[in-house]
């Protein structure tokens, strides 16, 4: 596996912890191609019982924001509180928010 | 009863040393396998057959009712007191040779355990049920790396082919039905393993036509393993896994 060229491509690997809840990034694996994927993301990822659903998306498919433009971005939401659902009172009880 | 051996209890031994011989033959690959996924995958199923030895050989030990418990038949036992088919202790080989093995025997396991789960007795089909969902995986896993190497480069087909012909003349001894295995039948605790074969051949046949690969022809099968008969491949296994219980019986940590 030293030739970077015949190394299988990445994937990404989400896994949904149980029903309701949304698939949670956890990780990568390398595979030649989705099914595969898939079964090397069940025996890396969901062998202590993680998950009941998984999903595979090949690596060079995700496109990333830029860091450079993080300034631009993400910080003018830095002074816009009123966007934070603070102001409601959250009932004992709920979980998952 | 006097000396007689109950066959329920050999039963119980033969379906423990199957899985037990194959969970440790797959171990070795551990830290070995081509890419570190396959490793953790390798050894996943070596910790099924591992688990599966567990329940079958406490199910043998409760049967027997000699003190001795898994650990004891596990580690204990000389190479003619194991009761495994051939197919599980031949070498790992080389990867496609390890897929092989895996190939023919997961769908072996997968209709052993599809019928064992529903005999009547219910300590055999509970521990039938809970492995099917194992080794339904792992039949699916080694058909999917059968097809992958199959058709794929001319060294990956080379190699499978001839890990395939390797393994072939031992898969006959898994649908052999002797005293007991037809005195378990009777019982409501065992399969008529015969019967399985026309499924069994069904499946194989349809993923080897998917690798575009040949079925390997008829040859005269190689059995003795159940009554103890072993390759000598058998032995080095055993001296490897039987170490450290031989070097200080008792031990645990």
């Amino acid at each position: 596996m030293s030739d970077p060229s015949k190394e299988w491509p990445l994937w990404e690997v989400f896994v949904r912890g149980k029903g309701g809840l949304s698939h949670r990034h956890v990780g990568s694996v390398h595979a030649a191609d989705a099914k595969m994927a898939v079964e090397h993301a069940r025996d890396t990822y969901t062998r202590r019982l993680e998950g009941v659903s998984l999903w595979v998306v090949p690596s060079a498919e995700i496109t990333a924001s830029d860091p450079g433009d993080a300034a631009a971005l993400f910080e003018p939401a830095e002074d816009k509180v009123y966007r934070h659902p603070t102001f409601y009172k959250i009932p004992d009880g709920i979980s998952h928010i | 009863m006097g000396n007689a051996v109950s066959p329920l209890f050999t039963y119980a031994l033969r379906l423990g040393d199957d899985s037990l011989i194959l969970g440790q033959r797959l171990s070795e690959w551990c830290g070995h396998a081509p890419a570190l996924e396959v490793d953790l995958s390798l050894a996943n199923v070596a910790l099924d057959q591992v688990g599966q030895a567990t329940h079958f050989l406490g199910l043998a030990a409760d049967i027997e009712g000699k003190k001795r418990d898994a650990d004891a038949l596990a580690f204990r036992r000389d190479v003619m007191d194991f009761t495994n088919c051939l197919l599980v202790e031949q070498p790992n080989g080389d990867f496609a040779q390890t897929i092989a093995r895996q190939f023919l025997f997961s769908h072996y396991q997968a209709l052993l355990f599809a019928g064992l789960a529903a005999v009547e007795d219910e300590r055999f089909a509970a521990i039938g049920a809970k492995a099917l969902k194992e080794v339904t995986y792992h039949a699916t896993l080694a058909s999917d790396w059968m097809v992958r190497l199959g058709d794929s480069t001319e060294e990956s087909r080379t190699r499978t082919v001839n890990g395939l012909d390797w393994m072939w003349r031992f898969a006959d001894e898994l649908f052999v039905m002797d005293e007991t295995d037809e005195a378990a039948l009777k019982a409501g605790a065992g399969v008529d393993k015969a019967a399985l074969k026309p499924a069994w051949d069904q499946r194989i046949d349809a993923v080897l036509s998917d690798a575009t690969l040949e079925r390997p022809a008829a040859r005269r099968p190689v059995v003795g393993g159940r009554a103890g008969r072993h390759s000598e491949h058998l032995g080095h296994l055993l001296s490897e896994m039987q170490f450290l219980q031989r070097a200080y019986p008792g031990a645990t940590w």
